[in-house]
């Protein structure tokens, strides 16, 4: 293995800067210039081209292979969304454009994106107006937190607490936190579910709102959703729908209906753009009718003549949280994808999203252990905790297995409320063929669990790099090569 | 139906096995709950979407000649990386929680985390964040834990869409937030050495500035060291590839926009938030961090590292919130970098610097134009003032083909008559010209 | 097994007690249940610290947990060697392995933790 350092040879460049066509070269104080250049590797475009196309070949991607990973709705990202997104008649807008004065008209086909997004997003949620601007599912939710503050603010209320159930992902509690709330956790009940009696004990007046994943980590429905709402808002709290699963209900139930006050999606699980290796996303936000004003700014707006406008003088508005409108280039391949489902196609995809999810859970239950046995939405948790106990193999040992037999592995010990969690989420754009392989796949790893365990314990051995040392990782840090400063 | 492998009678074999039917599976969803069909038009065409999205791109008028800049330039963008960036095995990966199946990618963070530490010259940095503006906050939030203090001072000569956000995010926590008013297009040192106290945590600057002036923050950092307080400085990339870099400066965190490197403009978005500190604040650090490593044989590999730090470990205790970055984009000005490689940046960051001197002379010939600012040095980005509203000026160059600057009115009360001008490598002294031109005709 | 002579707290610190000063550290069984330990974060002299309350952090490779004091009062000294050398936490957690010692404000709170065998029985209780 080398890296790209490794690589350099003195004198190459990989692009020829265009020459200057001005008169002179500045000459700026010395004081103000770095004393050394920035050593950056020297390399033609070939070099270049080919280092990162052999990194592509160490990775698996939803391209690549099946990636079941649960509650990240690795899905299909269609061709057609990336061509739409490099039109150079977007990817060349500068987004300071429309502050120029009559701006705004040089810039009517994004505002227009923007504006039929955020309409049909309305109709896919029940929610009365969307703000584009975060750019990710944290970010969503940390703006949801801050209308949620904005909302009791205006009230005259200062309510200190979020409530997030036992099954949350982390991003919720630490959204709320870095927000300025104190975090108290619901637990489950015997279902998987949020337990009501519960949480009817831990409201108070200090309750700011609830987030809630719905159906949840566990890929459950909780049948006492809207009950769960009522308690919430009978002491004027919010409540917050983390959209990351809305994949399993889409065109069947929307949160809006339900009572959900805020609602973040997650465009690039739900709506197929394509994760990036770890982004970038988006993750819009809608709001009732009563937290419209405190969207933030800017929000783009019709006009009676028809054409498209961004308002930014909106009083109760939490305010900037993004320098524009988001990250377009996400929204506006949301939008195609939409476009290309139409109605029929939102309720398709739930529909074969959950399918999908209870035919892996059906074909495995008899041999991992099924926490849950109910129906499930788009995902299914199974427990390696009998492999564990009786072969000495755990969750990670399966996962790795898995990558032998050549399928991305299932997200792994999450949601801790599941002892050795293994959490399948298919979604809708796998075949019944991928999903028959990856559970004969399955079936096979508690066979080798029982027969050869060893075999388990050393997998993977088909990938670049066998298991890492992480606990060195982490004790001696090395995070950057060659730093002059580090030594 | 697009996108949806499964055929009718697949459908149908599986729900038998489950002795089910659709409806079946959502029973678990109360009746009353339910919605009815959704108010959307029917799908269409992957040929009929491409068209009807291309004539809104049409819509956009990307004809204009831009020297409009603000933190947001239109620089070059090398074929190669678009190419490179858009393997599905790059771009449909997810985060690399399973190292074994994400040695690209976490390679590419390590090469990329190590690249940014170059350019800036601190000691480590993250794997991303959203942008420039939140990279910032993130910064903030960085030092309020670190010193414990709850003090903020930040200068107006950083973006102020950048404070702006500030101000939102940090409304409901306990701190005070104090502007500075810069002193000539310069971040104000007598106004800053009067705020610096024992309560301070950070203090907030840019280099270049939102006014494109440069400036050198050694002294501020010395001075808010000497207070126990942190220094954070925001920059310009392609700026480094000549100017004094902020880890020789003294700065303890720097945050900037990364899409100058390789990045379309997008509208504003998807670009690239990073951000680099010390060694001392290495797990202070928001985000995720790559390591390298050894394996069970032996062989160097990488693995997302010090994750105690984050959301799905620590949760409401975490440093930050962010989970999903900007990994793609950070890929994106990997390969910008090291195409450009040593010389190829820094000639590209000098061009730049070229240009905008060559336009700041050329536009100064104009009669009734002024140079808002005393005798400061620039980079690429400058302020002159024009006769009459500089809103009005900028809209009339409009009809004439250029966005011509950013007139400041927007974010500063007495700069009505001030334009900010950018000039990246792509701008030709023939265009140059012609705005003068078309300038000269407008006052 | 925990030492005779020390107090316990729930979350599985232990204090040894001689005249003024505590000496703090953290329980053979928290230890284990952590795993490879990766880094330590310990106050600074001087500090004050309250019962019950975080005074530094010990992380594993996949967790974090806070190290709560079980008295309140000042730090005199810290375990200056032990962050680097985190075996001693792992093979002697009873002696080398001491995280910090405190000069105590209120004597009479060591009457609150726990002796050695009712910690023992409290662990049977944990998973």
């Amino acid at each position: 293995m080398k890296l790209i350092f490794d690589k350099s040879v003195p004198g190459r460049c990989g692009v020829m800067p265009a020459k200057s066509d001005v008169p002179t070269s500045v000459n700026l104080k010395p004081e103000l210039l770095r004393n050394q250049d920035a050593q950056f590797p020297e390399l033609s475009e070939l070099d270049v081209v080919r280092h990162f196309t052999d990194l592509s070949n160490k990775n698996f991607g939803v391209d690549t292979n099946f990636y079941p990973l649960g509650s990240c709705t690795m899905k299909y990202n269609p061709k057609v969304s990336e061509l739409i997104a490099s039109d150079t008649g977007f990817a060349n807008l500068h987004p300071l454009l429309p502050q120029l004065r009559g701006g705004g008209m040089l810039t009517q086909g994004a505002l227009q994106v923007i504006y039929e997004t955020d309409m049909q997003l309305r109709e896919i949620t029940g929610m009365a107006g969307f703000t584009m601007q975060p750019m990710a599912g944290a970010h969503g939710e940390l703006t949801g937190i801050m209308i949620i503050a904005a909302y009791h603010r205006a009230n005259g209320n200062k309510k200190t607490t979020i409530l997030v159930p036992d099954t949350a992902h982390g991003t919720n509690p630490a959204s709320a936190a870095i927000a300025g709330y104190s975090v108290k956790t619901v637990p489950s009940n015997k279902d998987g579910v949020m337990d009501f009696d519960a949480l009817q004990e831990m409201m108070d007046d200090e309750v700011a709102g609830l987030m809630l994943t719905c159906p949840n980590t566990l890929g459950l429905f909780n049948p006492e959703i809207k009950r769960i709402c009522d308690l919430i808002h009978s002491v004027d709290g919010l409540v917050y729908y983390d959209g990351a699963n809305l994949n399993a209900v889409m065109g069947k139930v929307r949160p809006g209906d339900i009572g959900f006050d805020i609602v973040h999606l997650n465009l690039h699980k739900t709506f197929a753009t394509p994760h990036g290796g770890g982004g970038p996303g988006a993750g819009p936000v809608g709001v009732d009718e009563k937290l419209l004003g405190f969207l933030p700014v800017s929000l783009v707006v019709k006009r009676d003549d028809g054409t498209f406008a961004l308002e930014y003088n909106r009083e109760k508005s939490i305010g900037y949280i993004a320098p524009f409108y988001g990250n377009f280039a996400i929204v506006l391949r949301a939008y195609a994808y939409i476009l290309m489902l139409g109605k029929e196609g939102c309720l398709r995809v739930s529909e074969n999203a959950v399918l999908n999810a209870n035919y892996i859970k059906e074909r495995l239950k008899g041999h991992y252990d099924l926490p849950y046995r109910q129906v499930c939405k788009h995902e299914c948790v199974f427990s390696a905790g009998n492999l564990l106990t009786k072969y000495g193999i755990s969750a990670l040992d399966i996962a790795k297995g898995l990558i032998d037999a050549g399928f991305h592995p299932p997200t792994m010990y999450f949601p801790m409320t599941v002892r050795e969690a293994l959490m399948v989420e298919p979604t809708e754009t796998e075949s019944k063929e991928t999903l028959d392989k990856f559970c004969d796949a399955m079936i096979d790893l508690t066979e080798i669990a029982k027969n050869n365990p060893e075999q388990l314990k050393a997998a993977p051995i088909s990938t670049p790099v066998g298991r890492l040392d992480e606990a060195t990782a982490a004790r001696k840090p090395n995070i950057s090569y060659n730093c002059p400063l580090c030594g | 139906m697009p996108f949806i492998a499964n055929t009718d009678q697949q459908r149908q074999e599986m729900l038998e096995l489950l002795n089910t039917t659709m409806d079946g599976l959502f029973a678990d969803i109360p009746e009353e709950l339910r919605c009815g069909e959704l108010k959307l038009p029917t799908g269409i065409s992957q040929q009929e979407v491409q068209e009807y999205i291309g004539e809104l791109a049409k819509k956009n008028k990307t004809e204009l000649t831009c020297f409009v800049g603000g933190g947001f330039y239109d620089h070059y963008i090398p074929a190669a990386i678009g190419a490179l960036v858009s393997r599905g095995e790059f771009s449909t990966a997810y985060t690399p929680y399973q190292p074994e199946t994400s040695q690209g990618t976490l390679q590419a963070i390590y090469e990329y985390q190590s690249m940014i530490c170059r350019l800036t010259e601190m000691d480590v940095s993250n794997a991303s964040l959203y942008d420039g503006g939140t990279a910032i906050y993130e910064a903030v939030v960085m030092a309020l834990a670190s010193t414990k203090r709850n003090k903020i001072i930040i200068d107006d000569s950083v973006n102020p869409i950048y404070r702006k956000m500030l101000e939102s995010y940090t409304t409901n926590l306990n701190i005070e937030l104090v502007t500075t008013k810069n002193n000539d297009g310069m971040a104000n040192r007598d106004e800053l050495k009067a705020q610096i106290d024992d309560k301070t945590a950070a203090v907030v600057v840019q280099n270049p500035n939102f006014f494109g002036c440069i400036d050198d923050f050694t002294d501020i950092a010395e001075l808010v060291h000497a207070n126990k307080g942190l220094l954070i400085a925001s920059c310009y990339p392609t700026a480094l590839g000549i100017l004094k870099t902020p880890g020789a400066m003294g700065a303890d965190i720097v945050t900037g926009e990364g899409q100058c490197l390789g990045l379309p403009l997008s509208f504003g978005g998807p670009y690239l938030g990073f951000m680099a500190t010390t060694k001392a604040f290495m797990r202070k650090i928001p985000g995720r961090v790559v390591g390298r490593t050894k394996d069970v044989h032996g062989n160097d590999g990488f693995v997302l590292t010090l994750q105690t730090r984050e959301q799905h470990i620590r949760r409401e205790k975490a440093t930050s919130n962010i989970c999903s970055n900007e990994a793609l984009c950070a890929l994106s000005a990997l390969i910008y970098m090291s195409l450009m490689g040593k010389e190829g940046f820094k000639q590209i960051s000098q061009l730049c610097a070229d240009k905008a001197s060559y336009a700041y002379k050329r536009l100064r010939q104009i009669e009734g134009v002024t140079p808002r600012f005393g005798a400061q040095w620039f980079y690429n980005e400058f302020v002159i003032d024009v006769p009459g509203n500089a809103a009005e000026v900028v809209n009339k160059l409009i009809e004439k083909g250029f966005a011509a600057g950013f007139p400041l009115s927007r974010y500063y009360d007495d700069m009505d008559n001030s334009i900010l001008i950018a000039v990246t490598e792509k701008r030709t002294k023939q265009q140059i010209g012609m705005l003068a031109e078309a300038l000269e005709a407008v006052i | 097994m925990a030492e005779q002579g020390l107090k316990y707290t729930e979350s599985h610190e232990w204090a040894k007690i001689e005249g003024n000063i505590a000496t703090i550290g953290l329980t053979d069984f928290a230890i284990e249940h952590l795993g490879d330990i990766v880094y330590l974060e310990l106050p600074e002299a001087g500090d004050d610290v309250t019962a019950g309350t975080a005074f530094g952090t010990v992380e594993s490779v996949k967790a974090a947990s806070d190290l709560n004091s079980p008295l309140s009062g000042k730090v005199t000294e810290i375990n200056e060697e032990l962050p680097d050398n985190l075996e001693t936490l792992q093979n002697s957690p009873f002696a080398g392995g001491w995280l910090v010692k405190i000069e105590l404000s209120d004597a009479s709170e060591a009457s609150k933790l726990m002796d050695c065998d009712v910690y023992e029985e409290y662990l049977k209780n944990q998973d």
